[in-house]
């Protein structure tokens, strides 16, 4: 069986992993290469590096942080932040990732996924959506903003119609990133998720608000979602990987151990 | 000397660092005159089926894979490297393949989301030199919309299930397919690859 992934995010800026509440106060979480390395060692089935600094030199950094990872880590890594070009994709798998998150790009020229999606293939084009819950309109149904630039920039877009266009145009894989919750360790949302889950059919990675265990089965059951991202809770210790993967087992999850 | 095939497509660079990882000599060509000296020939693929079936034809690759197997030389394919030995897919449109491995490449199934990503496991279903001290139910990682069918049952090594029970590993004599990354399955992918390199 297809197992529930467990994703740790490396938010990287200037060459050290720092993590945010709410998209800002970034506050330093230590060497990118160690934490990769203890992920690995603990049974991540991902990678996430997230470039912050969002400019050409940050982009050189992360990509000498992927170089290094990739040398003694065998698994996938994906690296997001600050992608805005086509070339920009090119140079990031040439790099050594698997897959590239794409975010605010797409907003601005969401031809970006076609042509990237067509040349290297849907399943290494991930795109990645801060959403952010639109106040209660009376009708009793949900919905959400797309943000854009880290969080700062309402972009007028609905995220339910936004994931379609993301999907059609040839996403393979699609982040929800809430911002309401993003460093919360509240909880994910889950109608978000929910409501995502049934437009389309690609793998959904939940992400922004995992605080304890329960969270995390609650977006892989309730939210289904396919995997789970999560920062700080790894980061700071709070939870192993391994620890969250028996609490996930021990509840009916299918999830993959791994056997140092 | 491990030769990796390059027709354009894919990240070739992580499968060739598995194998230097575990010691062997592997490199990354686009000459398939250049796997004439290789003892062993890897063929990956992240791409459209037509396409990379282009694209192999067009710089030679399907003689050169042709040559290397009937000198009885160990190979593997990769993902699509291995959707491209059977002979036929229905990805965008009807397309010949390598024709190593009786049948075809088919979609998945709508119930299920698609791509397929992320680790799945192995049902063995008859010993195979590459799985030697891989464990039943091993998880592999894998990423993929079309899966193959085998006509030939003794060719299907192991099967795994997403929405069905399809063949995630193939193999005959010295030819082996896997439809999972063994380069991105850490220790389980690593052992793996490091069967094949024992081959000879």
């Amino acid at each position: 069986m297809l197992a529930k992934r467990i994703i740790p995010c490396l938010d990287v800026k200037n060459g050290r992993n720092v993590r945010g509440v709410k998209f800002s106060a970034d506050i330093d979480a230590g060497d990118p290469v160690e934490l990769a390395t203890r992920y690995d060692a603990e049974g991540a089935d991902e990678l996430v590096f997230y470039d912050i600094t969002a400019s050409s030199d940050g982009r050189d950094i992360v990509m000498d942080l992927v170089q290094q990872v990739s040398e003694r880590i065998f698994i996938p890594l994906c690296v997001g932040g600050g992608i805005r070009s086509y070339d920009d994709v090119r140079a990031i798998l040439k790099g050594g990732a698997d897959k590239v998150s794409l975010n605010s790009a797409p907003v601005h020229t969401p031809e970006i996924i076609t042509q990237a999606a067509e040349s290297f293939g849907s399943q290494c084009i991930v795109c990645a959506i801060d959403a952010l819950r639109r106040p209660d309109d009376g009708s009793g149904k949900p919905s959400w903003e797309i943000y854009i630039n880290g969080g700062r920039k309402a972009t007028g877009l609905d995220a339910l119609e936004w994931v379609d266009e993301l999907v059609d145009r040839g996403a393979g894989e699609l982040v929800l990133n809430s911002i309401d919750a993003d460093g919360t360790r509240d909880g994910y949302d889950l109608e978000l998720n929910r409501a995502v889950a049934e437009r389309v059919d690609v793998p959904l990675v939940a992400s922004g608000g995992a605080g304890t265990t329960e969270h995390i089965y609650q977006v892989l059951t309730e939210g289904r979602a396919s995997a789970a991202l999560a920062a700080s809770i790894f980061h700071f210790q709070v939870y192993s990987i391994p620890e969250v993967k028996t609490y996930l087992s021990d509840r009916g999850v299918t999830v993959r151990h791994h056997a140092a | 000397m491990i030769a990796i095939a390059d027709y354009g497509m894919g990240n070739l660079r992580s499968v060739e660092k598995a194998f230097q990882f575990l010691g062997h000599d592997a490199f990354v060509t686009d000459d398939p005159q250049r796997t004439r000296d290789a003892s062993h020939l890897v063929l990956p693929g992240d791409a459209a089926f037509g396409d990379a079936m282009r694209k192999l034809r067009a710089a030679g690759w399907d003689t050169a894979i042709t040559d290397h197997i009937a000198t009885g030389r160990p190979f593997l394919g990769i993902c699509v490297g291995l959707q491209l030995m059977f002979a036929s897919s229905e990805e965008m449109g009807q397309h010949t393949g390598l024709d190593l491995f009786a049948g075809r490449c088919r979609r998945f199934p709508a119930q299920e989301r698609v791509p397929q990503i992320g680790w799945n496991q192995i049902s063995i279903q008859q010993p195979c030199a590459i799985l030697d001290g891989v464990e039943e139910g091993s998880f592999f990682y894998f990423v993929h919309s079309y899966y193959v069918e085998a006509d030939v049952e003794s060719e299907s090594v192991a099967l795994t299930d997403y929405g069905l029970s399809y063949t995630s590993i193939a193999a005959r004599d010295n030819i082996f397919g896997v439809q999972f990354h063994p380069e991105k399955s850490q220790q389980v992918g690593l052992r793996l690859l490091a069967n094949f390199a024992a081959l000879n």
